[in-house]
C-alpha cells in the first residue's frame, strides 16, 4: 500500500492528493474538485466553507468513504482507500466513520433505540449488548427517556441528537458533519457544537461542512473552497459577534 | 451464534413488516390462496384417487373379471313382440370349466350365481342377494371372517345346504340373536348359517363388488338344484324371464404380469364359443393402471392451475416489494452510509420477501386444509391430507419469495447511498 507518496506524518489521519471529482452531465463536465490537496491531523477540528456549488459536500463524501476520486489519491489514516471496491468502503464506514447529515436522515419507521443501533447491528453484535449501548448513548445526548419514540414525534434538535447518538455507535475516529445545524434554530444550533466541541475533546476528529460563520467559530481550522479548489486555510479560533456579546455580558 | 443471527435477521424483518400490516397481509394473499388451493385440490384429488384404487385393488390386481351382459340383439328382441320368450344368455358351467383348466398361469378361478330371493328367519323377512359360488370366492374376493367359517370344498360335494352370510345381513335378518347354527328359510328351502364375513360396500369403476348388498353364500351345486337357471321377474304387468348358467367368473393369475394375456385369452375363448357378445371381461389391473394415468393427468392440470396461481402470487409479491424499494431509498442510502454491505442490503429485502411468502404459504396452508376438513365433513367425500401435499407447497412458497424477492432485492442494493440519501 505504502506508495511513493505515502504519507510522512504520523499525526495525519486524512490526507487528499490532488483530488479530482469530475460529475460528466450529457457533454458537459462538472469539475466538482478540481485538484485539492490538503492533509487533517488527527483530533482536529475542520469547518469547510464556501459558496453553494463550490464543491464541499463532494468533498465531504469523497473523504467519508461515500464516493470515490475521478482522479488523485485519498489516504485514510495511511491507507490508500481510492481504490478500494464497494464493500472494503463500506467497511471502512461501518468501523471508522461516522456521519451526521443536515436533514438527520433517522429511518423514521425505527424508533430511538433501534436508529442508534443500526451500525451495531451490521457489526454483527447481539440484540441485548446493541441496547445497552444504545441506551448509554442516547444518556449522554441527553435522550435516555425518548429510546422507544419515533424520530416523527422529536423536535429537530433531538433528532440531530440521536443521529450524533448513532455515529458515535461504533466509536469512530472520524466524525463527518454536512451542514450538521442547517436545519436548525441558532440556539439549537448551539447546543449540538456543544455537544460536537465535546466529542472534539474527547479525541474525535471532527470535519464539518457549514456556511455559519457562527458555527465555524467552533472549529479550529476552517478551510474555504471556491469552485472545487481550496481558496484558503484558516487556523486558530476567532471572535464571532457572538462570542464578542457574551464577553461583553460576563463582564 | 449463526442461527441466533438469523433468527434476528427474520425478526427485524418481521418488525419491518408489521410496520405495514394491511399492505403486508394484502401482498400475501396471492400466496394465500394459491397454496391454499394447491393444498386443497390435491387432497380432494388424492382422497378421490386413493378411494378408486382402494376399491380396484380389492378387486384383486391379479384378478380377471368376467360378466354375464344381455346382447344388444336380446335386448332389442325381447323388448319387441315377444313377451313371454325367455332370454337365454351369458356365462355357462361349461364356460368356467374351460377357462379354470385351459389357462397355463390361472391359478384358480371362482363362478358365481346370482339370484335375489326372498329369505325368512321366523317371522323376519327380507330379500337377500343369493351368491352361489364355491370355496375359491373368498380365496379370490378376501373378506374377514366375523364368526364361523366360510364355504368349504366338502360343502360343494355334499351338495350341503350351508350358507354363509354377510355381518350387514346377518345383523338384518338375525338381528341381535347368535348367527352361526340358526336356519334360515330362502324360499321355502333351509340353509343352516355356518359363517359371517365382513359386509363391503362399494363400487370400482363399472364393476360390481359381488357382496356390496345383504348377501347370502351357498355352494354353487345348492344353488343350482334348488334355484335353477331361470329366473322371473315381474316388470310393469308382463313377464321376463331370463335363462344365465353363471352371472360371474372370477379368474385369478398367478403373478400381475399375466393378467393381461390372460385376459386376452379368455377373450378369443369366449369369441369362439359364444355367438352373441353375451359377455364383458374385465381387468382390476388395467383399471388400476388407467387411474394411476388419470390421476398423473389431474396432477398435471392440477399442477399447472397451482404454478399459475403460486406465479401470480409471486408477481403480487414483486410488485410490492419493487415499490416498497422506491419507497425506502432514502432507508437503503442511510443503511448504506453507515456501512451496510450490499449484500447484506439484498439480505433484508430477501428475507422480507420470504417471510411475507412463507407466512402467505402457512396462512394457505391452513386454509388449503380446512377445506378438505369441511368437505369431508359436509360431503363425506374422502380426502387424504399427504406429507407432500403439505411439506411441497410450503416450499415452493418459501421458493417464491426467494424467486421473486431477488430482483427488488437486487434493486434496493444498487442504491447509491449520496442520491439516497438527497432523496426526499
Ligand atoms: N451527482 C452529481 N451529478 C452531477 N453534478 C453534481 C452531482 N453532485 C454534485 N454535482 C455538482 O458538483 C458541484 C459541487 O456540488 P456540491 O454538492 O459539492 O456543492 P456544495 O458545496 O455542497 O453546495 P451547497 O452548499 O449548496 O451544499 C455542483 O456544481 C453540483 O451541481
Ligand atoms: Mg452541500
Amino acid at each position: 500500500m505504502d506508495g511513493p507518496s505515502a504519507p510522512r506524518n504520523g499525526q495525519e489521519i486524512v490526507r487528499l492528493e490532488n483530488a479530482h471529482k469530475i460529475y460528466q452531465m450529457g457533454t458537459e463536465q462538472v469539475n466538482a474538485l478540481a485538484g485539492v490537496t490538503v492533509s487533517f491531523e488527527r483530533g482536529s477540528f475542520w469547518a469547510i466553507m464556501g459558496p453553494s456549488g463550490s464543491g464541499k459536500s463532494t468533498m465531504m463524501n469523497i473523504l467519508g468513504c461515500l464516493d470515490r476520486l475521478t482522479s488523485g489519491s485519498y489516504y485514510l489514516d495511511n491507507q490508500d482507500v481510492s481504490r478500494l471496491d464497494d464493500d472494503a468502503l463500506s467497511e471502512l464506514r461501518l468501523t471508522y466513520l461516522g456521519f451526521v447529515f443536515q436533514s438527520f436522515n433517522l429511518i423514521p419507521q425505527l424508533t430511538v433505540q433501534r436508529n442508534i443501533e443500526l451500525p451495531l447491528y451490521y457489526l454483527g453484535w447481539d440484540a441485548a449488548r446493541s441496547a445497552r449501548r444504545a441506551k448509554e448513548l442516547a444518556e449522554e445526548v441527553g435522550l435516555g427517556d425518548r429510546l422507544h419514540h419515533r424520530p416523527t414525534e422529536l423536535s429537530g434538535g433531538q433528532m440531530q441528537r440521536v443521529a450524533i447518538a448513532r455515529a458515535l455507535t461504533n466509536d469512530p475516529q472520524i466524525i463527518f458533519a454536512d451542514e450538521p445545524t442547517g436545519n436548525l434554530d441558532s440556539a439549537t444550533g448551539e447546543q449540538i457544537m456543544e455537544l460536537l466541541d465535546k466529542l472534539n475533546q474527547l479525541g474525535k476528529t471532527i470535519i464539518m461542512v457549514t456556511h455559519e460563520p457562527d458555527i465555524a467559530a467552533h472549529a479550529r481550522n476552517r478551510l474555504h473552497m471556491i469552485d472545487g479548489v481550496i481558496d484558503r486555510i484558516e487556523t486558530g479560533t476567532y471572535e464571532t459577534g457572538k462570542d464578542r456579546q457574551k464577553h461583553s455580558a460576563g463582564h | 451464534m449463526r442461527q441466533a443471527k438469523i433468527a434476528r435477521n427474520i425478526a427485524l424483518g418481521i418488525e419491518n413488516l408489521l410496520l405495514h400490516k394491511l399492505r403486508s397481509f394484502l401482498t400475501m394473499l396471492g400466496v394465500v390462496f394459491g397454496v391454499g388451493s394447491v393444498v386443497a385440490m390435491l387432497s380432494v384429488g388424492e382422497g378421490a384417487s386413493a378411494e378408486a384404487m382402494d376399491q380396484i385393488r380389492r378387486l384383486g390386481s391379479n384378478n380377471i373379471i368376467i360378466s354375464s351382459v344381455k346382447s344388444a340383439e336380446e335386448e332389442q328382441a325381447q323388448a319387441s313382440v315377444q313377451r313371454s320368450r325367455i332370454s337365454v344368455y351369458g356365462l355357462t358351467y361349461q364356460d368356467f370349466t374351460r377357462v379354470a383348466a385351459s389357462f397355463n398361469h390361472v391359478k384358480q378361478a371362482a363362478p358365481v350365481k346370482l339370484t335375489r330371493k326372498d329369505s325368512r328367519l321366523r317371522e323376519r323377512s327380507m330379500e337377500l342377494r343369493v351368491v352361489g359360488t364355491t370355496p375359491q370366492w373368498f380365496d379370490l374376493v378376501p373378506r374377514e371372517i366375523v364368526a364361523g367359517r366360510v364355504l368349504m370344498q366338502a360343502d360343494e360335494d355334499e351338495r350341503a345346504p350351508v350358507a354363509v352370510l354377510t355381518e350387514f345381513g346377518a345383523r338384518k335378518i338375525l338381528a341381535t340373536e347368535a348367527v352361526i347354527g340358526q336356519t334360515i328359510r330362502i324360499t321355502g328351502n333351509e340353509f343352516k348359517v355356518v359363517g359371517v364375513v365382513k359386509s363391503e360396500s362399494g363400487q370400482a369403476g363399472n364393476i360390481q363388488i359381488p357382496d356390496q348388498e345383504a348377501d347370502v353364500y351357498i355352494p354353487l351345486g345348492v344353488a343350482r338344484t334348488y334355484f335353477g337357471d331361470i329366473s322371473i321377474r315381474q316388470k310393469s304387468g308382463s313377464m321376463e324371464a331370463e335363462q344365465v348358467q353363471l352371472h360371474q367368473i372370477i379368474v385369478q393369475v398367478e403373478d400381475s404380469r399375466y393378467v393381461e394375456a390372460v385376459a386376452a385369452g379368455i377373450e378369443r375363448m369366449l369369441e369362439q364359443f359364444h355367438n352373441k357378445k353375451d359377455y364383458a371381461i374385465s381387468v382390476p389391473l388395467a383399471l388400476l393402471r388407467q387411474a394411476k394415468a388419470t390421476k398423473r393427468t389431474f396432477n398435471i392440470v392440477l399442477g399447472s392451475i397451482a404454478g399459475i396461481s403460486l406465479l401470480v402470487g409471486g408477481i403480487g409479491i414483486m410488485n410490492i416489494m419493487l415499490a416498497s424499494v422506491t419507497e425506502r431509498t432514502r432507508e437503503i442510502g442511510i443503511r448504506r452510509a453507515i456501512g451496510a454491505k450490499r449484500r447484506q442490503i439484498i439480505y433484508q429485502f430477501l428475507i422480507e420477501t420470504v417471510v411475507l411468502s412463507t407466512t402467505g404459504g402457512l396462512i394457505g396452508l391452513g386454509v388449503g386444509v380446512l377445506i378438505p376438513f369441511l368437505i369431508t365433513y359436509f360431503s363425506g367425500m374422502a380426502t387424504v391430507i399427504t406429507l407432500n401435499g403439505v411439506l411441497l407447497p410450503l416450499l415452493i412458497s418459501m421458493a417464491i419469495g426467494i424467486l421473486f424477492g431477488l430482483y427488488p432485492a437486487m434493486n434496493a442494493a444498487k442504491v447509491d447511498p449520496i442520491i439516497a440519501l438527497r432523496h426526499e
